[in-house]
């Protein structure tokens, strides 16, 4: 998920043309005061004209509290966003808060249902509450950690090995699990030192998060290298799944690939590294037919 | 002072020079944006009254917005030049001359040189080192070196077919400054100056790699177009330009060639320090320099024999037997626009301001195997991909390949490339999408307000007349 500034058109433009998953267009922390209406304007153009192809796009608004919240739903509903990213999350009511204003604005154009709910956990607060933020509403398809202001509440600051965030990650994707819903890592932002930025994200990958947060196209690439299944995986899940199909063909409930047993989460890891293969493009929905 | 010494003053070696007002003075541009020489010598000229000369100059740059001046004195009415950028184009393009500026390529104006159009009467050719007798060059052997561009490839037509040719240095070393580029046997006169040129400006020092996103998936791209467009084997040549896509190009490709074990047999013309190191690693056999982009090129030049400074004429005149373009098998080139016939503008600006320059463009996409332009769709708001270019530069007859940040485009009289591009998976598309895509994006430009006046002709290689360029 690739963050652009909702105030800078020539960077809307085109940013899908460096093949992100995902698109987050900003109104809030990188848009000033005096830019807030022009901003709006812009992304709602930019949704409304742009052919963004198959990239999902994401507004991150401004919070309801403020003057500007509500009309950026309006706007980026209106204008048919994927996903609104709510900033600084702390409770559910705030999610069922957002999920009625986007409702109204869906009533009126005749598109209920269409828009998503991403939220992005900044606080303390936010954390405690995060399996009750992730279960808000069936309009939830993912949560997010934003690291600065989080780290700002706890009184501390980033540091290189991250141990400051350690509970907020763990706790993001255990209650993004238990939700069933998606969970995606926080930005990091010197550009200077990709080594530090892979290793990262080779360990929020173990952690369990499904995607990284990225501030500049030079980042997609080390994303994807990470994410995307090695061949020799691929080639293990393709078996596994293939196993478990001639065994269910046969009648067999357990399986054995290369003399060892294969259950349950092991086939639903392959099915998994299968799906984002595909979704990486490192493998054909022919090839994964065979 | 050396016996026969050729060592003068400018002035005198002006008056030596035998020049009349309404001759042809000549220059090349070496020192880039950091010449002296033009400026210094017109100058000169001014003060000694001369009027109505023709400034024939390899390229013109930002630097030479004193010329402005001079033009409206009438000491210069006519300009020949590769290129324009800076005050000086801008004027231009509003009209400040009353005949129009002559732009040709590199190899046509080698061409028109050999051939005569291009009659040079006096040529002031500025050098990094000479000594008293003429023999000069791009670099400098001694402690003194002040300016060095390496390759003196674009004076080299200008030595061999001026009436006089006089020698401009800031190293005067002793006899003999060999080996040379320029023979003093073709040298009338040198001169001691302070300075030919601002090192500083001459070349980049340590060229980094771009970080600029778009310039890397373009040259990703591009790379991916070189690799699989049938060409990439074992002896293969190439040329790239300068900008951020195009040395990235090398980068990838270089990846590539030791991945699969394969050598380059040439790299030819604007020689950067990327070249030099796929050189030194083995990876490419020779270097043909028509110009040193870099203190690195520069200093390669001077020690290695493979590194081979060529002149214009050799570079990439379209009928001269020993063209080094007519083996190049891939060229890529960058564009300011590209039209859905695959016709290239690299001269003047969508604002219709000239900024630019023709270069070895038309040379190197005609002569070669494979001609790649890199070249976003959109700059900004700037369109890049149109239906029809501002000024015709290079004829889309001799461009095969657009590649753009939305996908590759073929021109349809290379079928054999898009077949091996698509079978690659490489996102080959029509070149109307393209543009119908930017327009999608940016809208339609209003059409440039140009005026009546002709202020430049763009002259095709072989001596035709392919476009016109009006006043804006």
């Amino acid at each position: 998920m690739m963050f652009v500034p909702g105030n800078n058109p020539g960077m809307m433009a085109d940013a899908h043309i460096y093949g992100p998953d995902s698109i987050m267009l900003d109104l809030e922390d990188s848009v000033t005061m005096a830019e807030k209406d022009a901003a709006r304007l812009l992304v709602y153009n930019a949704l409304k004209s742009i052919d963004y192809g198959t990239t999902e796009m994401v507004v991150r608004i401004n919070p309801l509290s403020t003057p500007y919240g509500k009309k950026d739903v309006e706007a980026v509903v209106k204008a048919g966003v994927d996903v609104i990213r709510m900033p600084k999350t702390e409770t559910a009511d705030e999610v069922r808060e957002l999920e009625a204003e986007i409702l109204k604005v869906e009533e009126e154009i005749g598109a209920v249902g269409r828009t998503q709910i991403m939220a992005a956990i900044e606080s303390a607060l936010g954390i405690v509450n995060a399996f009750e933020i992730a279960s808000a509403s069936p309009r939830m398809m993912g949560i997010a950690l934003g690291a600065e202001d989080y780290t700002a509440n706890l009184k501390t600051q980033r540091t290189p090995g991250g141990d400051e965030l350690r509970l907020a990650r763990e706790t993001i994707v255990v209650a993004a699990r238990a939700a069933g819903i998606a969970c995606f890592d926080t930005v990091y932002s010197n550009l200077d030192d990709m080594e530090t930025f892979r290793a990262e994200v080779e360990y929020i990958k173990t952690l369990g998060f499904d995607g990284k947060s990225i501030i500049n196209p030079r980042q997609i690439e080390i994303v994807n290298e990470v994410f995307t299944p090695t061949p020799k995986a691929i080639e293990k899940a393709l078996k596994i799944v293939a196993a478990i199909k001639e065994a269910q063909a046969k009648g067999s409930g357990v399986i054995a690939v290369n003399g060892k047993m294969v259950d349950r989460p092991v086939v639903i890891r392959a099915e998994r590294t299968i799906a984002l293969a595909l979704a990486s493009g490192v493998l054909t929905e022919e090839e994964a037919a065979l | 002072m050396m016996r026969h010494s050729k060592l003068t003053s400018l002035e005198e070696a002006i008056r030596r020079s035998g020049l009349r007002d309404g001759m042809t003075i000549s220059f090349h541009h070496h020192f880039r944006g950091g010449d002296k020489v033009v400026n210094l010598v017109v100058d000169k000229l001014a003060e000694m009254g001369f009027k109505g000369l023709h400034l024939a100059a390899s390229s013109l740059s930002d630097v030479h917005a004193p010329l402005i001046d001079h033009i409206r004195a009438g000491v210069i009415t006519k300009i020949s030049t590769s290129g324009l950028r800076g005050a000086l184009a801008d004027a231009i393009s509003h009209g400040l001359m009353e005949e129009p500026v002559v732009f040709r390529s590199h190899g046509g104006r080698g061409s028109a040189i050999a051939s005569g159009e291009l009659h040079i009467d006096v040529a002031f050719l500025g050098a990094s080192s000479a000594d008293e007798l003429g023999n000069a060059c791009g670099y400098s052997r001694s402690e003194n070196a002040k300016s060095i561009c390496g390759s003196l490839g674009y004076a080299l037509p200008d030595a061999q077919y001026a009436e006089h040719v006089v020698v401009i240095t800031d190293d005067l070393v002793p006899f003999p400054n060999m080996p040379r580029s320029i023979s003093a046997s073709l040298v009338e006169s040198v001169v001691l100056v302070d300075s030919v040129g601002d090192s500083s400006k001459i070349s980049a020092g340590a060229i980094r790699d771009s970080k600029n996103p778009r310039d890397i998936l373009l040259a990703k791209s591009a790379a991916k177009v070189v690799i699989n467009s049938g060409y990439f084997e074992d002896g293969f040549s190439i040329q790239t330009g300068t900008g951020g896509a195009s040395l990235a190009v090398v980068k990838y490709i270089r990846e590539e060639m030791i991945s699969r074990g394969i050598k380059a047999s040439f790299a030819l013309g604007g020689i950067t320090a990327h070249m030099v190191k796929l050189h030194e690693e083995g990876l490419i056999g020779r270097l043909i320099d028509v110009q040193s982009f870099d203190k690195v090129a520069a200093e390669s030049i001077k020690s290695d024999p493979f590194h081979q400074e060529v002149s214009s004429i050799e570079y990439a005149s379209g009928e001269h037997k020993g063209s080094a373009t007519h083996a190049l098998d891939i060229v890529i080139l960058s564009a300011l626009e590209v039209d859905t016939d695959f016709n290239v503008n690299v001269l003047v600006g969508s604002d219709g301001i000239i900024r630019g320059a023709i270069g070895g463009h038309q040379d190197t996409a005609a002569d070669s195997a494979l001609s790649i332009i890199v070249c976003p769709l959109l700059r900004g708001r700037i369109p890049c991909v149109v239906p029809k270019v501002t000024t015709l530069i290079t004829p889309g007859a001799s461009v095969d390949v657009v590649v753009t940040e939305y996908g590759i485009a073929v021109n349809p009289s290379r079928p054999d490339v898009a077949e091996r591009l698509r079978k690659a998976g490489l996102k080959v598309v029509d070149i109307h999408d393209l543009a119908a895509k930017a327009r999608s994006i940016i809208g339609t430009p209003d059409p440039l307000p140009f005026g009546e006046k002709i202020v430049g002709v763009v002259m095709n290689r072989d001596g035709s007349l392919l476009d016109y360029i009006r006043n804006i």
